[in-house]
């Protein structure tokens, strides 16, 4: 991106640490810019007060963060899913996240335009969710023509700047005015009230929180993004994403060459985490096989939603993609039980 | 008969009225500092919707939250970032971190001098109390040695920074030291460094009665200010490792650097130029 940005009319700075780095970020969107940044474990750990500041501010920005194995400096550079749960509720408080986890070079290209709308549209940080696999990869990757690529931007105030009211829209997402628009807003990571100004009363706190959770909550079937691969009444079915797909999606096709009964959700939005597809499939599966590389983060959701349904864990920590035999052993056992 | 009449401050339309009465205590110098920020952008007749006032936590930190124009409140320590993601989206605003000395150069200064060293266009006032007012008055690193405060019970064993030392050290372009009680020279100060190019630092000792105060027994907000009086010597552009702040002998004020060196946002833009063969002065279309 150094080399680039400049070629394109952009700015890329290195800043001394991780978390001024996400500061950058959200001062640049306030400014009206389109920002982001991108990490490892240890610098995401160092983003997490940052984060909430952009949820709390509302401010629309990107991060990537590359999962390696952890905690502390762990394993540079292998890959692991070990960040899952931390990009849910890795800053204190109450709120929502968006996550999306690529599993190829192409997904990667895409889930970024992707994490940008959607930042854009709900006015939230979202994370490109990726591990050390996925992005040291080379594959081809297609780069449509400009014109071809969705650009969402933020919804701008429609009233002059006497009548803004930085969060006082009966919308769940209220259209946001720039620093240097003339607006003279007043943006504050203290809980705030309509207008943007301090306000440490029950209510105002309240109101804030679940509108900062309802804006992704009652939003969710829109933002989440799927793919159910294989039988239509599934009797097992593998749950994966990132880039241990790539071993689950061999161990489906073996599976069905074996003439298994199997289905596979790969998930592309971690958070909000796609409940109904997982409710569906748990009508008639009798089983799940979720495959994560740490030590059951997704595994956790996956018992929540499906809960009455038999859940196996493929697990792989070190480095390496799970072996697709592993999740054979798993799946005949879930079909055994049947 | 008594008529009432409202008289508008000459500085209203430089506040958000709407959220006076202000937080400070009686006797807080922290005030007299925004009274003086202000004055200046009055005198200067200074573009308010050009303005950025950027702040992060802590008493001096709600300075942006009173200003009549575009402000920020951040998380602790990180305001000096957040005004570099502004000027580097926005170049042509002004962007003023108003924060405290806790938050500037404890938790924060690994962020001050970097900025310094790039020397990114800001300017950042720094209200140094010895303390930190906001929490119950701990130590921080501007606290004298043997000073009690909160968390210093038996006299402070830390030594402390001078601020102009580390500021100029650093980079900054132009360094000032006042205390709350030179409304004046740090008023034509603020000035100076509002239209100056590139990374500017002024430090003004003022008085926290309410905990540091209490803590060392110096009395009231007022009897803070006559002992500021006492000590302070005006010394322009002594060499600012001698420029000490010693609040039983003598602080030692005046401006210490006022030099130019090429500023950082605008040697991005020139990059930014160069490469994409575009005239490009903002990245955000307007
Ligand atoms: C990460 C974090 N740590 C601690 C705090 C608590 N805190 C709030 S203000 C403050 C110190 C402020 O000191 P200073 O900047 O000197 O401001 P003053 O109140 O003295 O004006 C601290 C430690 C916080 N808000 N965030
Ligand atoms: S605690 Fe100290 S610094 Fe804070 S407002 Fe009171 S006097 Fe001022
Ligand atoms: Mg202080």
């Amino acid at each position: 991106m150094s080399r680039r940005l400049p070629e394109v009319g952009g700015v890329y700075i290195q800043m001394e640490d991780e978390l001024a780095s996400l500061v950058v970020v959200i001062g640049a969107s306030q400014a009206g810019a389109k920002a982001m940044t991108a990490t490892s474990g240890p610098g995401f750990s160092l983003m997490m007060e940052q984060l909430g500041l952009a949820i709390m501010t509302e401010t629309p920005c990107v991060l990537v963060n590359v999962m390696r194995g952890g905690p502390s400096t762990g394993q540079p550079t292998k890959a692991s899913q070990g960040d899952v749960m931390q990009a849910k509720w890795g800053a204190h408080g109450d709120y929502e996240i968006i996550a999306l986890a690529p599993s190829s070079p192409q997904e990667f290209f895409d889930y970024t335009i992707e994490a940008f709308n959607l930042s854009e549209t709900y006015r939230v940080p979202v994370i490109v969710l990726a591990d050390e696999r996925v992005a040291h990869m080379r594959e081809k990757v297609v780069i449509p023509p400009e014109d071809e690529i969705k650009v969402v931007s933020r919804k701008k105030p429609s009233v002059p700047p006497e009548e803004y009211l930085p969060y006082g829209s009966e919308e769940l997402i209220p259209p946001m005015a720039c620093l240097g628009e003339g607006y003279r807003v007043h943006i504050t990571g203290l809980t705030h009230n309509e207008k943007g100004y301090p306000d440490m009363s029950g209510d105002v706190h309240s109101k804030l929180i679940w509108r900062i959770c309802n804006k992704i909550r009652s939003n969710a079937e829109k933002i989440w993004r799927y793919k159910v691969i294989g039988s239509e009444r599934p009797e097992a079915t593998i749950v994966v994403y990132g880039s241990a797909y790539r071993s689950a999606i061999r161990a489906f096709k073996e599976a069905r060459r074996e003439g298994l009964s199997v289905a596979l959700l790969k998930i592309e939005t971690v958070w909000p985490f796609p409940e109904k597809p997982l409710l569906d499939l748990s009508e008639t599966s009798k089983g799940f096989i979720v495959v994560e590389m740490n030590t059951g983060q997704i595994l956790r959701e996956v018992q929540r939603v499906a809960g009455s349904s038999r859940v196996e864990f493929v697990s792989q920590l070190g480095g390496d993609l799970p072996d697709p035999r592993g999740i054979l052993t798993k799946i005949r056992r879930v079909l055994d039980h049947a | 008969m008594l008529k009432q009449v409202q008289v508008e401050h000459p500085l209203d339309p430089l506040l958000r009225i709407d959220r006076i009465p202000h937080i400070w205590c009686p006797g807080c110098g922290i005030g007299i500092v925004l009274n003086a920020f202000l004055r200046a952008l009055k005198e200067l007749n200074f573009d308010m919707d050009r303005l950025v006032v950027v702040s992060g936590i802590g008493c001096a930190g709600r300075a942006a939250g009173y200003v009549n124009a575009d402000g920020f409140h951040t998380t602790h320590g990180r305001p000096i970032p957040f005004a570099t993601g502004v000027k580097l989206a926005k170049p042509y605003l002004k962007v003023v971190v108003f924060s405290g000395d806790g938050d500037l150069f404890a938790i924060g200064g690994n962020h001050f001098i970097h900025a310094a060293r790039r020397n990114i266009d800001m300017l950042v006032l720094c209200v140094n109390n010895q303390n930190y007012g906001m929490t119950g008055g701990q130590l921080g690193p501007t606290t004298p040695l043997d000073a009690r405060t909160s968390t210093s019970p038996y006299g402070n064993i830390e030594h402390p920074f001078n601020l102009v030392h580390l500021a100029a050290g650093a980079g900054a372009v132009y360094v000032a030291r006042w205390t709350v009680l030179h409304v004046r020279r740090m008023t034509e100060s603020i000035k100076k460094a509002l239209l100056k190019k590139g990374f500017s630092f002024i430090e003004v000792i003022s008085p926290c009665p309410t905990l540091f105060g209490r803590y060392n027994r110096m009395g009231t907000g007022l009897d803070m200010m006559k002992l500021l009086a006492e000590r302070s010597v005006v010394m322009n552009f002594i060499d600012p490792a001698e420029a000490v702040v010693d609040l039983r002998d003598k602080i030692v004020c005046g401006e210490f650097v006022d030099t130019e060196k090429p500023e950082y946002t605008e040697m991005v833009y020139r990059l930014i130029r160069e490469k994409s063969g575009r005239e490009v002065t903002s990245i955000v279309e307007s």
